[in-house]
């Protein structure tokens, strides 16, 4: 088990390498004048040159990207254009209203998608089984932002019975933050649920035609019994990774959520950089999805280890 | 052995290939089917021609892919034509009439500018059926040409590539795009490439596992035999019988691209205003929806919810039908 996880661990630091140095390249090499880019068409050139030179892009390759990498692992994200403040200043408190709204999809979507693989399953061509499999594979392929209007439209514009607004006002009580987390919520869910559900369902018909839950049935065992002791048990295993890769496409519609929604979330962030060409805002803002990405198939990796007795057990590599 | 016993081996061959699942084993069997066959006369039920004849009777019989293509070729006839028919120029504005609910005279009603939005949304479809299949052609032609050098010389370069592409793909593919539209600028040209190469780097993991099943087969040993160069052998020996995941790989990203390019079109980075592009018209419009304006920003996002999902039905039975 520990070869497996080392190895795993090796290499998510060599994709997170990877990784910065391909932001670095799209935030610090292609903009290729960011004092320029900054100051306007108008400006003149030497005005450009001393913005350039005090924001250090003239400096090497080479050594800019050493000074980015060396300071965020001394916990530096930089200095932000825009507002001259510390970047860490804005981000840590925008991934955590993110994270919020993340979880509160995550708690909805997991047990409803796993649920509906499950009952899928069991009805195997059944129409509730194409309901639920092409329905949950057409959402996921909708843009988030589409969704979010259909049910503006429909709950808070028609209906008038939810928030068209993400948040709520302060000091509000906890539930009623929960209300106005649901529709900038259930787009995130609709995008998610078909593929949790796909594996779900793909897992309990495995399990479903394997030898052992026959012996159950044939043994007599209750139908609710089979399916909560042998088949949920071991269909689940190969649901939990999915559930961390979709991690990546959870944040993906984040960033359309929070615009359309106007939250400020990490979403919300980059994209106010990007509008403002802050690029040392830019780059740390997409750097920290992707280690929050790496490290949620990181963990969903050592879970499925600990969680698979074969792994766990098995033989040193 | 008798010619009816080796018929059934090759069948038999060729039932457990394909079972074997993996994109590549489908278009093996197709092309070397053959060969074994017509030795064994009279059977010519595994011809090439025959199985793509019965792959488009799958096709044609399959009341998903029958909506989508029908959706499908609404969109296109529009972008190619829908200025023709359009009841108003999408384009010129009414300041007498501006957001106007939908009536008889202005179907789907009027923005803020009192530009008809039927007409816009009609006339919408074009940017997107433009860059979308063009940075997916891009992407794919140049995935194809990476998987195939990294499945056929295999070594430091396809551990390179393969490193590269689990670095981009724990990023979404929208915010890739968007990173790097942010640092070139946002017009036609630059979402073709920028989408197109984040693209290739994922269609081509898809064309080494296929290339990886081919290499080891007796076809490839005969050309190395007859000392034919790399090229030759990749592009001429080894893509006619990569085709089949390649095509799929196309439907998948095309629907992909539709989508990264509205999302992008919304937030800003796409398609520009006032191009009566569907992402764009949303952004533009889409804060005027608390003052119950629905109807500027609805019928544009609904159009973009039915195009994607036409493409995803064209393309999951096109998987069906080429790749089982």
């Amino acid at each position: 088990m520990w070869p497996h996880l080392l190895k795993r661990l090796g290499l998510t630091v060599l994709t997170l390498v990877l990784l910065s140095m391909i932001i670095f390249l799209a935030g610090q090499v292609l903009p290729g004048n960011p004092g320029r880019a900054i100051l306007g068409h108008y400006a003149p050139e030497s005005a450009v040159l001393a913005l350039n030179r005090k924001l250090g892009v003239t400096r090497p390759l080479l050594v800019q990207y050493w000074s980015w990498v060396s300071g965020i692992i001394h916990g530096n994200l930089g200095t932000s254009w825009e507002y001259h403040a510390p970047v860490s200043s804005f981000l840590f408190p925008a991934l955590g209203r993110s994270a919020k709204l993340a979880l509160f999809a995550f708690v909805i979507v997991v047990p409803l998608s796993i649920l509906g693989g499950v009952v899928a399953a069991l009805n195997r061509g059944r129409a509730i089984d194409k309901i639920i499999s092409v329905g949950g594979l057409s959402f996921t392929t909708v843009p988030t932002f589409v969704s979010g209007i259909v049910l503006i439209v429909i709950f808070g514009i028609a209906l008038k019975v939810l928030p068209v607004t993400a948040q709520a006002p302060p000091g509000s009580p906890f539930f009623t933050q929960l209300r106005y987390l649901i529709l900038p919520a259930v787009p995130l869910v609709l995008i998610l649920f078909g593929y949790i559900a796909r594996m779900a369902r793909a897992g309990t018909i495995e399990v479903l035609d394997s030898d052992y839950v026959r012996t159950a049935t044939l043994n007599g065992l209750p139908r609710w019994r089979v399916i909560s002791r042998h088949v949920l048990r071991n269909s689940l295993l190969p649901t939990i990774t999915v559930i961390a890769t979709q991690t990546g496409y959870l944040i993906g519609g984040l960033v359309v959520i929070e615009n359309l929604f106007n939250y400020p979330g990490i979403g919300r962030l980059i994209l106010t950089a990007a509008d403002f060409k802050d690029f040392p805002m830019l780059e740390a803002g997409v750097l920290f999805i992707g280690i929050v990405y790496l490290l949620a198939t990181l963990l969903a990796d050592i879970l499925y280890t600990v969680l698979n007795p074969r792994i766990r057990l098995g033989s040193e590599e | 052995m008798t010619a009816d016993s080796d018929l059934t081996a090759a069948l038999v061959g060729a039932k457990a290939e394909s079972a074997s699942v993996e994109a590549g084993a489908m278009t093996d069997v197709l092309d070397r089917a053959p060969f074994v066959v017509v030795s064994s006369s009279g059977a010519q039920d595994l011809s090439p021609r025959r199985i793509r004849a019965e792959q488009l009777r799958q096709l044609v019989h399959s009341k998903a892919f029958i909506v989508g293509a029908l959706i499908l070729l609404w969109w296109i006839v529009c972008a190619i034509f829908g200025t023709l028919f359009v009841p108003y120029n999408p384009l010129s504005q009414s300041l007498l009439n501006v957001n106007a609910a939908p009536s008889a005279a202005h179907w789907f009603g009027t923005d803020s500018l009192g530009r008809d939005v039927f007409s816009r949304v009609i006339v919408g479809a074009r940017d997107i059926l433009e860059i979308a299949p063009l940075a997916t052609l891009v992407g794919t032609a140049v995935g194809t040409a990476i998987g195939l050098a990294q499945g056929y010389f295999r070594g430091a370069f396809d551990m390179l590539v393969g490193r590269l592409v689990d670095a981009l793909l724990a990023l979404p593919t929208v915010i890739v795009a968007f990173l790097f539209i942010v640092a070139v600028g946002a017009n036609t040209l630059t979402l073709v490439i920028v989408i197109g190469f984040t693209f290739a780097f994922i269609i081509a993991r898809t064309v080494r596992t296929a290339v990886l099943q081919e290499r080891e087969l007796d076809y490839i040993a005969a050309a190395r035999l007859r000392n034919e160069n790399a090229f030759h052998i990749m592009f001429v020996e080894v893509l006619p019988n990569v085709l089949g995941p390649i095509i799929v790989e196309f439907t998948v990203r095309l629907g992909y691209a539709i989508f990264t390019i509205a999302t992008l079109s919304f937030l800003g980075f796409g398609v520009q205003p006032p191009t009566p592009d569907w992402g764009a018209t949303v952004a533009s419009n889409y804060q005027y929806l608390a003052a119950g304006y629905w109807w500027q920003t609805l019928f544009p996002a609904l159009a973009i919810a039915s195009l994607v999902v036409a493409i995803n039905l064209v393309g999951d039975s096109m998987e069906a039908a080429l790749l089982q």
